[in-house]
Protein backbone atom coordinates (compact mmCIF):
# COMPACT_ATOMS: atom_id res chain seq x y z
CA UNK A 1 0.00 0.00 0.00
CA UNK A 2 1.42 3.20 -0.44
CA UNK A 3 2.03 5.62 2.02
CA UNK A 4 2.30 9.62 2.79
CA UNK A 5 5.23 11.19 4.11
CA UNK A 6 3.05 11.66 7.48
CA UNK A 7 2.75 8.06 7.72
CA UNK A 8 4.74 7.53 10.55
CA UNK A 9 3.18 10.49 12.47
CA UNK A 10 -0.12 8.66 11.99
CA UNK A 11 1.14 5.48 13.94
CA UNK A 12 2.76 7.46 16.38
CA UNK A 13 -0.36 8.96 17.28
CA UNK A 14 -1.70 5.51 17.28
CA UNK A 15 -4.54 6.24 14.10
CA UNK A 16 -6.57 3.33 13.18
CA UNK A 17 -5.44 2.94 9.49
CA UNK A 18 -7.54 1.80 6.39
CA UNK A 19 -6.43 0.73 2.95
CA UNK A 20 -8.37 4.02 1.44
CA UNK A 21 -7.51 3.52 -2.45
CA UNK A 22 -4.57 1.57 -2.20
CA UNK A 23 -3.05 4.23 0.25
CA UNK A 24 -2.77 3.50 3.99
CA UNK A 25 -4.57 6.43 5.53
CA UNK A 26 -5.95 7.14 9.04
CA UNK A 27 -9.92 6.31 9.38
CA UNK A 28 -9.59 8.13 12.97
CA UNK A 29 -7.24 8.43 15.87
CA UNK A 30 -9.77 7.15 18.12
CA UNK A 31 -12.73 8.71 17.73
CA UNK A 32 -14.47 9.76 14.55
CA UNK A 33 -17.07 11.63 16.43
CA UNK A 34 -14.95 13.73 18.56
CA UNK A 35 -12.42 14.76 15.80
CA UNK A 36 -15.99 15.64 13.80
CA UNK A 37 -17.04 17.83 17.02
CA UNK A 38 -13.52 19.02 16.78
CA UNK A 39 -13.54 20.67 13.46
CA UNK A 40 -16.77 22.34 14.00
CA UNK A 41 -15.91 23.82 17.51
CA UNK A 42 -12.48 24.17 16.87
CA UNK A 43 -9.25 22.87 14.71
CA UNK A 44 -8.70 20.10 13.84
CA UNK A 45 -6.29 18.93 10.82
CA UNK A 46 -5.70 15.77 8.30
CA UNK A 47 -3.50 14.87 6.42
CA UNK A 48 -4.51 14.61 2.40
CA UNK A 49 -1.49 14.10 1.05
CA UNK A 50 -2.57 11.27 -0.98
CA UNK A 51 -4.93 13.97 -3.32
CA UNK A 52 -3.25 14.64 -6.69
CA UNK A 53 -1.45 17.99 -6.98
CA UNK A 54 -1.42 18.81 -10.74
CA UNK A 55 0.60 21.82 -12.42
CA UNK A 56 -0.45 22.84 -15.87
CA UNK A 57 1.95 25.57 -17.22
CA UNK A 58 2.26 26.91 -20.75
CA UNK A 59 1.08 29.62 -23.67
CA UNK A 60 -1.95 27.57 -24.40
CA UNK A 61 -2.84 26.74 -20.84
CA UNK A 62 -5.87 29.11 -20.51
CA UNK A 63 -7.45 27.84 -23.76
CA UNK A 64 -6.53 24.28 -22.64
CA UNK A 65 -8.49 24.80 -19.30
CA UNK A 66 -11.06 26.45 -20.69
CA UNK A 67 -11.75 23.74 -22.84
CA UNK A 68 -11.13 20.92 -20.21
CA UNK A 69 -13.04 22.32 -17.71
CA UNK A 70 -17.24 22.80 -17.28
CA UNK A 71 -16.06 25.76 -15.32
CA UNK A 72 -14.64 28.77 -16.90
CA UNK A 73 -11.75 29.95 -15.39
CA UNK A 74 -12.38 33.40 -16.68
CA UNK A 75 -14.38 33.81 -13.37
CA UNK A 76 -11.20 33.94 -11.76
CA UNK A 77 -9.93 37.30 -12.15
CA UNK A 78 -6.66 37.66 -9.94
CA UNK A 79 -3.46 35.16 -9.41
CA UNK A 80 -4.39 32.62 -6.41
CA UNK A 81 -8.20 33.00 -6.83
CA UNK A 82 -9.53 29.06 -6.91
CA UNK A 83 -12.86 27.62 -8.69
CA UNK A 84 -14.17 24.34 -7.93
CA UNK A 85 -15.44 22.96 -11.18
CA UNK A 86 -16.01 19.00 -13.06
CA UNK A 87 -13.84 17.32 -15.33
CA UNK A 88 -16.36 16.07 -18.22
CA UNK A 89 -16.30 13.41 -20.84
CA UNK A 90 -17.64 13.98 -24.38
CA UNK A 91 -21.41 12.61 -22.27
CA UNK A 92 -20.99 15.30 -19.74
CA UNK A 93 -20.29 11.74 -17.27
CA UNK A 94 -18.08 13.48 -14.70
CA UNK A 95 -14.63 12.10 -15.08
CA UNK A 96 -13.64 13.92 -11.82
CA UNK A 97 -14.49 16.96 -9.30
CA UNK A 98 -11.43 19.18 -8.94
CA UNK A 99 -10.08 22.50 -7.13
CA UNK A 100 -8.13 24.76 -10.10
CA UNK A 101 -6.01 27.67 -9.26
CA UNK A 102 -4.85 30.34 -10.93
CA UNK A 103 -1.35 30.76 -10.60
CA UNK A 104 0.09 33.16 -12.93
CA UNK A 105 -1.05 34.31 -16.86
CA UNK A 106 0.53 30.87 -17.70
CA UNK A 107 0.03 28.28 -15.12
CA UNK A 108 -2.33 26.46 -13.29
CA UNK A 109 -2.58 24.45 -10.55
CA UNK A 110 -5.25 21.27 -10.36
CA UNK A 111 -6.01 18.92 -7.45
CA UNK A 112 -7.84 16.10 -8.05
CA UNK A 113 -8.88 12.70 -6.36
CA UNK A 114 -6.48 10.06 -5.19
CA UNK A 115 -8.42 7.59 -6.34
CA UNK A 116 -8.76 9.12 -9.94
CA UNK A 117 -5.05 9.70 -10.54
CA UNK A 118 -4.33 7.55 -13.29
CA UNK A 119 -7.94 8.35 -15.55
CA UNK A 120 -7.33 11.69 -14.80
CA UNK A 121 -3.53 12.03 -16.00
CA UNK A 122 -4.05 9.95 -18.84
CA UNK A 123 -7.51 11.69 -19.73
CA UNK A 124 -5.79 15.39 -19.24
CA UNK A 125 -3.03 14.42 -21.44
CA UNK A 126 -4.89 13.07 -24.45
CA UNK A 127 -7.02 15.85 -24.35
CA UNK A 128 -3.67 18.28 -24.33
CA UNK A 129 -2.67 16.91 -27.62
CA UNK A 130 -2.41 19.96 -29.85
CA UNK A 131 -2.22 22.52 -27.30
CA UNK A 132 1.05 24.45 -25.79
CA UNK A 133 0.46 23.05 -22.12
CA UNK A 134 3.19 20.90 -20.35
CA UNK A 135 1.22 18.71 -17.80
CA UNK A 136 3.61 17.94 -14.25
CA UNK A 137 2.29 15.54 -10.95
CA UNK A 138 4.02 16.89 -8.39
CA UNK A 139 4.38 14.69 -6.03
CA UNK A 140 6.95 16.44 -4.02
CA UNK A 141 3.94 17.95 -2.72
CA UNK A 142 2.38 16.56 1.04
CA UNK A 143 -0.96 18.38 1.89
CA UNK A 144 -2.37 19.30 5.58
CA UNK A 145 -6.22 20.75 5.72
CA UNK A 146 -6.32 22.65 8.59
CA UNK A 147 -9.86 23.16 9.16
CA UNK A 148 -12.49 24.91 11.90
CA UNK A 149 -13.31 28.05 13.56
CA UNK A 150 -10.00 28.44 15.28
CA UNK A 151 -8.38 26.88 12.25
CA UNK A 152 -6.63 29.64 10.65
CA UNK A 153 -5.35 31.12 13.80
CA UNK A 154 -3.59 28.04 15.55
CA UNK A 155 -2.05 27.94 11.72
CA UNK A 156 -0.65 31.47 11.56
CA UNK A 157 1.05 30.42 14.93
CA UNK A 158 2.50 27.21 13.61
CA UNK A 159 3.64 28.65 10.54
CA UNK A 160 5.30 31.99 11.85
CA UNK A 161 4.73 35.10 11.52
CA UNK A 162 6.03 36.44 8.36
CA UNK A 163 3.64 33.60 6.62
CA UNK A 164 0.74 35.40 9.24
CA UNK A 165 1.22 38.70 7.77
CA UNK A 166 0.61 37.50 4.29
CA UNK A 167 -2.00 35.34 5.34
CA UNK A 168 -3.81 37.36 7.20
CA UNK A 169 -5.57 39.60 4.90
CA UNK A 170 -6.20 36.07 2.40
CA UNK A 171 -9.88 35.91 1.31
CA UNK A 172 -11.86 32.38 1.13
CA UNK A 173 -11.08 30.31 -2.04
CA UNK A 174 -7.66 32.24 -2.57
CA UNK A 175 -4.58 30.89 -2.15
CA UNK A 176 -0.21 32.24 -1.73
CA UNK A 177 2.55 31.15 -2.19
CA UNK A 178 5.15 31.67 0.68
CA UNK A 179 8.30 30.35 0.49
CA UNK A 180 7.62 27.08 -1.02
CA UNK A 181 4.70 26.48 0.82
CA UNK A 182 1.28 27.08 -0.96
CA UNK A 183 -1.25 28.04 1.28
CA UNK A 184 -5.46 28.19 0.11
CA UNK A 185 -7.76 29.24 2.12
CA UNK A 186 -10.18 25.75 1.04
CA UNK A 187 -11.75 22.89 2.20
CA UNK A 188 -13.61 20.00 2.63
CA UNK A 189 -15.75 20.37 5.43
CA UNK A 190 -18.05 23.73 5.76
CA UNK A 191 -15.54 25.30 7.97
CA UNK A 192 -13.05 28.31 7.49
CA UNK A 193 -9.53 27.10 6.94
CA UNK A 194 -6.58 26.66 5.01
CA UNK A 195 -5.52 24.16 2.66
CA UNK A 196 -2.05 23.66 3.17
CA UNK A 197 1.17 22.44 0.34
CA UNK A 198 3.89 22.00 1.62
CA UNK A 199 7.32 19.69 -0.11
CA UNK A 200 7.44 16.59 1.69
CA UNK A 201 10.30 17.23 3.52
CA UNK A 202 9.15 20.25 5.76
CA UNK A 203 5.42 18.16 6.15
CA UNK A 204 6.38 16.60 9.38
CA UNK A 205 7.20 19.62 11.22
CA UNK A 206 4.33 21.30 9.94
CA UNK A 207 2.72 18.70 11.01
CA UNK A 208 4.18 18.68 14.63
CA UNK A 209 4.47 22.30 14.69
CA UNK A 210 0.39 22.47 13.95
CA UNK A 211 -0.20 19.70 16.56
CA UNK A 212 1.60 21.73 19.10
CA UNK A 213 -0.80 24.34 18.87
CA UNK A 214 -3.42 22.38 19.51
CA UNK A 215 -4.76 21.14 16.04
CA UNK A 216 -5.87 17.91 16.53
CA UNK A 217 -5.23 15.22 13.78
CA UNK A 218 -8.68 13.78 12.49
CA UNK A 219 -9.32 11.29 10.14
CA UNK A 220 -10.72 10.51 6.93
CA UNK A 221 -14.04 9.11 8.66
CA UNK A 222 -14.72 12.14 9.91
CA UNK A 223 -13.82 14.13 7.03
CA UNK A 224 -16.39 12.39 5.43
CA UNK A 225 -19.30 13.44 7.93
CA UNK A 226 -18.09 16.87 7.57
CA UNK A 227 -18.33 17.17 3.92
CA UNK A 228 -21.57 15.40 3.93
CA UNK A 229 -22.84 18.08 6.52
CA UNK A 230 -21.80 20.23 4.49
CA UNK A 231 -23.10 18.76 1.46
CA UNK A 232 -20.19 18.38 -0.58
CA UNK A 233 -20.43 15.69 -2.96
CA UNK A 234 -18.07 12.73 -2.59
CA UNK A 235 -16.37 11.26 -5.80
CA UNK A 236 -16.76 7.57 -6.66
CA UNK A 237 -20.41 7.66 -4.33
CA UNK A 238 -22.82 10.70 -5.18
CA UNK A 239 -21.18 11.13 -8.89
CA UNK A 240 -19.38 9.18 -11.57
CA UNK A 241 -18.89 9.16 -15.18
CA UNK A 242 -22.02 7.39 -15.37
CA UNK A 243 -24.23 10.90 -14.42
CA UNK A 244 -23.63 14.73 -15.21
CA UNK A 245 -23.01 17.72 -12.74
CA UNK A 246 -26.90 18.75 -13.65
CA UNK A 247 -28.33 15.03 -11.63
CA UNK A 248 -25.55 15.42 -9.22
CA UNK A 249 -26.55 18.83 -7.65
CA UNK A 250 -23.28 20.59 -9.66
CA UNK A 251 -25.48 23.02 -12.46
CA UNK A 252 -23.52 25.57 -10.76
CA UNK A 253 -20.44 24.54 -11.60
CA UNK A 254 -21.23 24.49 -15.51
CA UNK A 255 -20.38 27.72 -17.30
CA UNK A 256 -22.90 27.89 -20.26
CA UNK A 257 -22.03 31.32 -20.70
CA UNK A 258 -20.71 32.76 -22.75
CA UNK A 259 -22.14 30.60 -25.30
CA UNK A 260 -18.92 30.29 -27.58
CA UNK A 261 -16.94 28.85 -24.82
CA UNK A 262 -16.45 25.06 -25.98
CA UNK A 263 -15.75 22.92 -23.46
CA UNK A 264 -15.78 19.00 -23.24
CA UNK A 265 -19.22 17.62 -22.61
CA UNK A 266 -21.10 20.89 -23.25
CA UNK A 267 -23.32 19.91 -25.79
CA UNK A 268 -24.55 16.45 -24.15
CA UNK A 269 -25.33 18.69 -21.34
CA UNK A 270 -27.49 21.11 -23.53
CA UNK A 271 -29.27 18.80 -24.78
CA UNK A 272 -29.88 17.10 -21.14
CA UNK A 273 -30.43 21.11 -19.35
CA UNK A 274 -33.20 21.29 -22.43
CA UNK A 275 -34.99 17.92 -22.27
CA UNK A 276 -34.97 18.39 -18.50
CA UNK A 277 -36.20 15.03 -17.31
CA UNK A 278 -33.32 14.07 -15.63
CA UNK A 279 -32.39 12.88 -12.03
CA UNK A 280 -31.73 15.25 -9.17
CA UNK A 281 -29.46 15.32 -6.12
CA UNK A 282 -31.17 15.56 -3.10
CA UNK A 283 -30.91 15.86 0.75
CA UNK A 284 -32.20 13.58 2.92
CA UNK A 285 -33.01 14.33 6.97
CA UNK A 286 -34.16 11.31 8.86
CA UNK A 287 -35.36 12.66 12.74
CA UNK A 288 -35.91 9.58 13.98
CA UNK A 289 -33.38 6.88 15.22
CA UNK A 290 -31.30 5.06 12.46
CA UNK A 291 -28.87 6.03 9.86
CA UNK A 292 -29.35 6.31 6.56
CA UNK A 293 -26.61 4.24 4.46
CA UNK A 294 -25.42 4.06 0.96
CA UNK A 295 -27.12 2.65 -1.83
CA UNK A 296 -30.75 2.22 0.05
CA UNK A 297 -33.57 2.64 -2.49
CA UNK A 298 -36.09 5.19 -1.60
CA UNK A 299 -39.82 5.11 -2.93
CA UNK A 300 -42.88 7.39 -3.43
CA UNK A 301 -45.88 5.99 -4.00
CA UNK A 302 -45.33 2.19 -3.80
CA UNK A 303 -42.61 3.09 -6.67
CA UNK A 304 -38.37 3.28 -6.27
CA UNK A 305 -37.53 6.69 -7.41
CA UNK A 306 -33.86 6.47 -6.35
CA UNK A 307 -31.40 5.84 -4.37
CA UNK A 308 -28.91 7.03 -1.46
CA UNK A 309 -25.42 7.82 -2.50
CA UNK A 310 -23.99 8.80 0.31
CA UNK A 311 -25.81 8.55 3.96
CA UNK A 312 -24.27 8.54 7.67
CA UNK A 313 -24.99 9.94 10.82
CA UNK A 314 -24.69 13.92 11.12
CA UNK A 315 -22.84 14.46 14.34
CA UNK A 316 -23.97 18.12 14.73
CA UNK A 317 -27.89 17.53 14.22
CA UNK A 318 -27.42 14.05 16.43
CA UNK A 319 -29.81 12.51 13.70
CA UNK A 320 -28.65 11.00 10.10
CA UNK A 321 -28.86 12.55 7.01
CA UNK A 322 -27.93 11.61 3.53
CA UNK A 323 -27.99 12.80 -0.20
CA UNK A 324 -30.07 10.76 -2.65
CA UNK A 325 -30.29 10.87 -6.58
CA UNK A 326 -34.24 10.92 -7.18
CA UNK A 327 -36.70 11.28 -10.07
CA UNK A 328 -37.16 15.36 -10.51
CA UNK A 329 -40.65 15.29 -9.26
CA UNK A 330 -40.07 13.84 -5.83
CA UNK A 331 -41.15 16.69 -3.47
CA UNK A 332 -41.12 17.30 0.12
CA UNK A 333 -41.03 13.62 1.51
CA UNK A 334 -40.09 10.25 0.86
CA UNK A 335 -39.30 6.84 2.07
CA UNK A 336 -36.16 4.81 2.55
CA UNK A 337 -36.22 1.31 2.52
CA UNK A 338 -33.86 0.65 5.87
CA UNK A 339 -33.14 -2.92 6.67
CA UNK A 340 -36.31 -4.17 5.44
CA UNK A 341 -38.75 -1.23 6.83
CA UNK A 342 -40.05 1.69 4.96
CA UNK A 343 -38.76 5.05 6.92
CA UNK A 344 -40.64 8.25 6.01
CA UNK A 345 -37.60 10.98 5.32
CA UNK A 346 -37.91 14.62 4.59
CA UNK A 347 -36.35 16.17 1.32
CA UNK A 348 -34.59 19.22 1.60
CA UNK A 349 -31.75 21.56 -0.53
CA UNK A 350 -28.16 20.78 0.94
CA UNK A 351 -26.08 21.93 2.79
CA UNK A 352 -27.44 20.43 6.30
CA UNK A 353 -24.76 22.41 8.49
CA UNK A 354 -22.35 25.35 7.55
CA UNK A 355 -19.81 27.69 9.92
CA UNK A 356 -20.90 25.07 12.70
CA UNK A 357 -24.50 25.91 12.56
CA UNK A 358 -27.85 24.18 11.47
CA UNK A 359 -29.12 25.10 7.69
CA UNK A 360 -32.22 23.20 8.33
CA UNK A 361 -35.28 25.09 8.87
CA UNK B 1 -5.24 -5.91 20.79
CA UNK B 2 -8.64 -6.16 22.09
CA UNK B 3 -9.53 -7.21 25.56
CA UNK B 4 -11.34 -10.57 26.28
CA UNK B 5 -11.90 -11.31 29.94
CA UNK B 6 -11.35 -14.66 31.08
CA UNK B 7 -14.46 -15.10 33.32
CA UNK B 8 -16.91 -14.40 30.43
CA UNK B 9 -18.57 -16.30 27.55
CA UNK B 10 -18.97 -15.68 24.19
CA UNK B 11 -20.52 -16.24 20.87
CA UNK B 12 -19.20 -15.98 17.42
CA UNK B 13 -20.77 -13.29 16.51
CA UNK B 14 -18.85 -10.58 19.56
CA UNK B 15 -22.02 -11.42 21.83
CA UNK B 16 -20.56 -11.43 25.56
CA UNK B 17 -22.21 -13.25 28.42
CA UNK B 18 -21.69 -12.85 32.32
CA UNK B 19 -23.51 -15.41 34.03
CA UNK B 20 -24.77 -13.05 37.62
CA UNK B 21 -25.64 -14.78 41.16
CA UNK B 22 -29.10 -15.21 40.52
CA UNK B 23 -28.88 -17.34 37.38
CA UNK B 24 -30.01 -14.88 34.74
CA UNK B 25 -27.06 -13.48 32.74
CA UNK B 26 -26.24 -9.89 31.32
CA UNK B 27 -25.23 -9.87 27.63
CA UNK B 28 -23.23 -7.18 25.50
CA UNK B 29 -20.78 -7.01 22.63
CA UNK B 30 -17.22 -7.69 22.75
CA UNK B 31 -14.30 -5.15 23.02
CA UNK B 32 -13.30 -6.54 19.19
CA UNK B 33 -17.14 -5.88 18.21
CA UNK B 34 -17.13 -2.10 19.64
CA UNK B 35 -13.55 -1.26 18.09
CA UNK B 36 -14.93 -2.81 14.79
CA UNK B 37 -18.17 -0.90 14.58
CA UNK B 38 -16.46 2.27 15.75
CA UNK B 39 -18.81 5.25 16.89
CA UNK B 40 -22.14 4.29 18.43
CA UNK B 41 -24.90 6.57 17.61
CA UNK B 42 -28.65 4.48 18.35
CA UNK B 43 -29.41 1.08 20.13
CA UNK B 44 -31.90 -0.49 20.12
CA UNK B 45 -32.96 -2.77 22.49
CA UNK B 46 -35.39 -5.56 23.35
CA UNK B 47 -38.26 -5.16 25.66
CA UNK B 48 -38.63 -6.87 29.24
CA UNK B 49 -40.83 -9.68 29.36
CA UNK B 50 -39.80 -10.52 25.47
CA UNK B 51 -39.02 -14.17 25.16
CA UNK B 52 -36.00 -15.01 22.32
CA UNK B 53 -34.42 -18.46 21.08
CA UNK B 54 -30.79 -18.59 20.95
CA UNK B 55 -29.88 -16.65 17.73
CA UNK B 56 -32.42 -14.67 17.27
CA UNK B 57 -32.12 -10.94 16.36
CA UNK B 58 -32.77 -9.13 19.73
CA UNK B 59 -31.20 -5.95 19.55
CA UNK B 60 -29.50 -3.59 17.04
CA UNK B 61 -26.26 -1.79 17.66
CA UNK B 62 -25.73 1.00 15.18
CA UNK B 63 -22.67 2.89 14.46
CA UNK B 64 -21.54 5.77 12.60
CA UNK B 65 -20.19 3.53 9.88
CA UNK B 66 -22.74 0.40 10.01
CA UNK B 67 -25.30 -1.29 11.91
CA UNK B 68 -25.17 -4.64 13.14
CA UNK B 69 -27.51 -7.33 14.50
CA UNK B 70 -27.03 -8.77 18.07
CA UNK B 71 -28.12 -12.04 18.41
CA UNK B 72 -29.17 -13.54 21.51
CA UNK B 73 -26.64 -16.54 22.88
CA UNK B 74 -29.34 -18.33 24.93
CA UNK B 75 -32.89 -18.74 24.34
CA UNK B 76 -34.64 -17.11 27.64
CA UNK B 77 -36.80 -14.29 29.05
CA UNK B 78 -36.12 -10.30 29.02
CA UNK B 79 -35.22 -9.69 32.33
CA UNK B 80 -33.51 -6.01 32.15
CA UNK B 81 -32.35 -4.05 29.74
CA UNK B 82 -29.66 -0.83 29.61
CA UNK B 83 -31.40 2.25 29.38
CA UNK B 84 -28.52 4.15 29.98
CA UNK B 85 -26.86 3.35 26.43
CA UNK B 86 -30.04 4.00 24.81
CA UNK B 87 -29.46 7.15 25.71
CA UNK B 88 -25.73 7.15 25.45
CA UNK B 89 -24.49 4.70 23.13
CA UNK B 90 -20.81 6.02 23.37
CA UNK B 91 -20.84 3.86 26.99
CA UNK B 92 -20.83 0.69 24.85
CA UNK B 93 -17.38 2.14 23.37
CA UNK B 94 -16.03 3.32 26.29
CA UNK B 95 -16.85 0.46 28.57
CA UNK B 96 -18.17 -2.33 26.61
CA UNK B 97 -18.25 -5.26 29.19
CA UNK B 98 -19.26 -2.80 32.47
CA UNK B 99 -21.41 -0.14 31.62
CA UNK B 100 -22.38 -1.29 28.75
CA UNK B 101 -24.05 -4.19 28.74
CA UNK B 102 -27.03 -4.31 26.66
CA UNK B 103 -29.40 -6.50 28.21
CA UNK B 104 -30.22 -9.22 30.67
CA UNK B 105 -32.00 -12.87 30.38
CA UNK B 106 -33.57 -15.53 32.86
CA UNK B 107 -31.96 -18.88 30.68
CA UNK B 108 -34.78 -21.57 29.68
CA UNK B 109 -32.23 -24.43 28.42
CA UNK B 110 -28.88 -24.86 30.04
CA UNK B 111 -27.55 -27.03 28.05
CA UNK B 112 -26.94 -24.20 25.61
CA UNK B 113 -24.31 -22.63 27.38
CA UNK B 114 -22.13 -25.57 26.10
CA UNK B 115 -22.08 -23.95 22.80
CA UNK B 116 -20.76 -21.00 24.18
CA UNK B 117 -16.88 -19.84 23.53
CA UNK B 118 -14.44 -19.91 26.32
CA UNK B 119 -11.74 -16.69 25.88
CA UNK B 120 -9.26 -18.35 24.42
CA UNK B 121 -11.36 -20.19 21.50
CA UNK B 122 -12.96 -16.37 21.28
CA UNK B 123 -9.14 -14.65 21.61
CA UNK B 124 -8.08 -17.04 18.35
CA UNK B 125 -11.71 -16.28 15.97
CA UNK B 126 -11.25 -12.48 16.90
CA UNK B 127 -7.44 -12.67 15.86
CA UNK B 128 -8.42 -14.36 12.52
CA UNK B 129 -11.03 -11.63 12.17
CA UNK B 130 -8.62 -8.94 11.82
CA UNK B 131 -6.91 -10.36 9.28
Amino acid sequence: MKQTVLHSEHLKLDAKMVDFGGWHMPINYGSQLDEHHQVRRDAGMFDVSHMTVVDLHGGGVRSFVKYLLSNNIDKLTAAGKALYTCMLNKEGGIIDDLIIYYMSHDSFRMVVNAAMREQDLAWIRQQAAGHDVDIKERDDLAMIAVQGPNARVKAHTALGAEATAKCKGLKPFSALNHKGIFIARTGYTGEDGYEIMVPNAEAPALWQALLDNGVKACGLGARDTLRLEAGMNLYGSDMDEGVTPLASGLAWVVAFEPAERDFIGRRALETQRAQADHDLLVGLVLEGRGVLRNHQKIFANGKCVGKITSGSFSPTLGHSIALARVGRNIKDHCEVDMRGKLVTVRIVKPPFVRHGKSCLA
Amino acid sequence: MSDIPTQLKYTKNHEWVETLEDDTVRVGITDHAQDLLGDMVFIELPEVGDDVSAGDECAVVESVKAASDVYSPLSGEITAVNTDIAESPEIVNQSPYENGWLFELKPYAPAEFDDLLDADAYNELAETDDH
